[in-house]
């Protein structure tokens, strides 16, 4: 068996390069979008956040979990708000 | 224990069916046709990943979830619907920070529960994800003040500040690997968090305000890499997936902005630029023909030139954000269109305080996105043109960063206005740009000045249109 923390960077070495091949196709136009839209992305952090909340524990635990998810929410849920928001407006001729 | 609705498998099965939907989303993102669909997809994917970790079987107690989740849906709902399109800059900042401080917290919350029983490789990795969540906070935070200009936007340095940052750094790794062979010390565990916080604070302060696109590039970057070390902490594949993805994105679009204004991102990162210009050469004196006197022009001179124009190309700058002008330049545009002149807007790469920020704003106001034209594009354009008209745009149209090798943003590229037959520049006053350097295009026989409020003048000269 390869250990856990192997695969783990064999998908990370992966993903970037996909992530490079993807987004080098974007064209500057569009970059604000792309940034909020990736941003929303970076808040899957949340799927950490919810277990962290979640698990039970002592006070300290469930504040630390219920601020990630906060922060996590916000992050997630206006991000993709707002990009909708901002490519709603892109219109041809 | 056991409230699980279905099988590991199962779970992870949906987390790669959303690590495609975040692939396909960004990709769907090249062509506006279709980037409100992928953002979409993109949506999707958050929803089903967090969806299923919540009936995945490791949650026991959803009270507070649920409590985290409705207040932080309900800031990102109001604050998305609220925020002004010129805002856009700070908002992405602020939202950025929250990505990172999530990170630092799922790495605090799993460091207290795991400390007994982690390997050096998962220490390691949740040391990182707390670091690199709070720099990603307070950086953030920082990048947000300057951009509301709550604080200065002006570069601050002070003397040691390089010294200051090594050593806050070499601490950190001190404390990183002590806790790596000794895990059980949450008291350097606070050391790390603290100085990370104040890290962040410390690398963005020396970067100017004209510098803020990069920063904020960089600070999305950052947030994806906290949240694919939170994804290594948790052995989670679609965090890894997710926050590589964006860590691209933010260096991608980084190192376009530092191309974009011909400087190393050691050279942005390390500040000060303007402040040391500004200093240095009280103004950095241009050679100026014909004595140096720039001409003002009245909006009527130029309503009289634009009449009699065939093809005008709109240049916009950080100024039009400034004025909230994007939509009485779209009132320009369309009254010029009416009397059958081409109408064209030119966007430089880093216009403005973000990527992609003119385009926006433009997009806000209605201009098709047929009509806006990168730099590479329109540059051979500018010499069969009869007006360009520059809105709060400087430093991107100074003809220095093409012939005049002492100039400080000598090499960078720039929308070549001056090959038109005229410049119309609608300007405040002579204030320089944000790098501080003085601009010899003001002082160019073909360059009309047109002193005044851009908006305002945008307004009086579309009016002038319509009354002949």
């Amino acid at each position: 068996m390869v250990p856990v923390f192997l695969v783990g960077i064999y998908v990370f070495v992966l993903s970037v390069f996909v992530g490079f091949e993807v987004i080098s196709k974007v064209p500057p136009m569009l970059h604000t979008p792309l940034m909020s839209g990736t941003n929303a992305i970076s808040g899957i952090s949340l799927v950490g956040a919810v277990v962290a909340a979640g698990f039970g524990g002592d006070t300290l635990h469930i504040a630390l979990g219920t601020a990630a998810v906060i922060c996590g929410m916000v992050n997630v849920v206006g991000g993709y708000m707002v990009t909708d928001r901002m490519l709603r407006m892109f219109k041809r001729k | 224990m056991s409230t699980a609705l279905f099988s590991s498998n199962v779970l992870e099965a949906v987390y790669l069916i959303a690590s495609v939907l975040f692939i396909l989303g960004t990709k769907m993102l090249s062509s506006p046709e279709t980037a409100r669909r992928g953002n979409y997809l993109s949506a999707v994917g958050m929803t089903l990943a967090v969806g299923v970790t919540l009936f995945g079987g490791e949650i026991t107690d959803f009270r507070w979830i649920i409590l985290g989740m409705a207040v932080g849906a309900l800031i990102g709902i109001v604050a998305s619907r609220m925020v002004q399109m010129t805002a856009m800059p700070q908002m992405v900042a602020l939202y950025n920070g929250l990505g990172g401080a999530a990170s630092a917290l799922v790495g605090i919350s799993e460091y207290m529960r795991e400390m007994h029983n982690q390997t050096h490789f998962l220490t390691t990795v949740t040391m990182l994800t707390i670091f690199v969540g709070w720099v990603t906070l307070t950086g953030s935070l920082i990048a947000f003040a300057k951009l509301q200009e709550v604080i200065s936007g002006q570069p601050t340095v002070f003397k040691g500040q390089h010294m200051l940052n090594l050593v806050l750094t070499l601490i950190s790794v001190g404390c990183i690997v002590a806790v790596v062979l000794n895990p059980i010390q949450p008291m350097l565990v606070t050391i790390i968090a603290v100085v990370a916080l104040v890290l962040g604070v410390l690398v963005v302060i020396p970067i100017g305000g004209a510098d803020m696109p990069v920063v904020i590039a960089l600070l999305n970057s950052y947030s994806g890499i906290a949240g694919c070390l939170a994804g290594f902490v948790l052995s989670n594949n679609v965090l890894i997936i997710a926050g590589s993805l964006v860590g691209a994105s933010g260096i991608f679009l980084t190192n376009e902005m530092c191309k974009g204004m011909n400087r190393s991102i050691w050279n942005v990162l390390f500040g000060g630029f303007g402040l040391t210009e500004a200093s240095a050469g009280g103004g950095a004196a241009v050679d100026v023909p014909g004595g140096g006197a720039v001409k003002p022009y009245t909006i009527e001179d130029a309503a009289t030139v634009l009449e009699n124009a065939s093809s005008v190309i709109f240049v916009p700058g950080y100024g039009m954000a400034a004025a909230q002008a994007q939509h009485a330049v779209r009132d320009l545009g369309d009254a010029l269109e009416q009397r059958g002149i081409d109408v064209k807007y030119a966007i430089h790469p880093v216009a403005g305080r973000m990527p992609g920020h003119m385009n926006v704003l433009l997009a806000e106001a209605n201009v098709p996105y047929d009509l806006l034209k990168d730099m590479d594009e329109i540059n051979p354009e500018f010499r069969h043109t009869d007006v360009v008209l520059v809105i709060g745009a400087n430093d991107v149209v100074n003809p220095a960063a093409n012939e005049d090798p002492s100039s400080p943003i000598y090499g960078m590229p720039v929308l070549k206005v001056d090959d038109a037959r005229t410049v119309m520049v609608l300007k405040r006053s002579m204030n320089p740009g944000f790098a501080g350097i003085d601009n010899m295009l003001f002082y160019r026989d073909n360059t009309m000045m047109v002193f005044g409020d851009a908006r305002s003048t945008l307004s009086k000269l579309t009016d002038a249109l319509a009354a002949t």
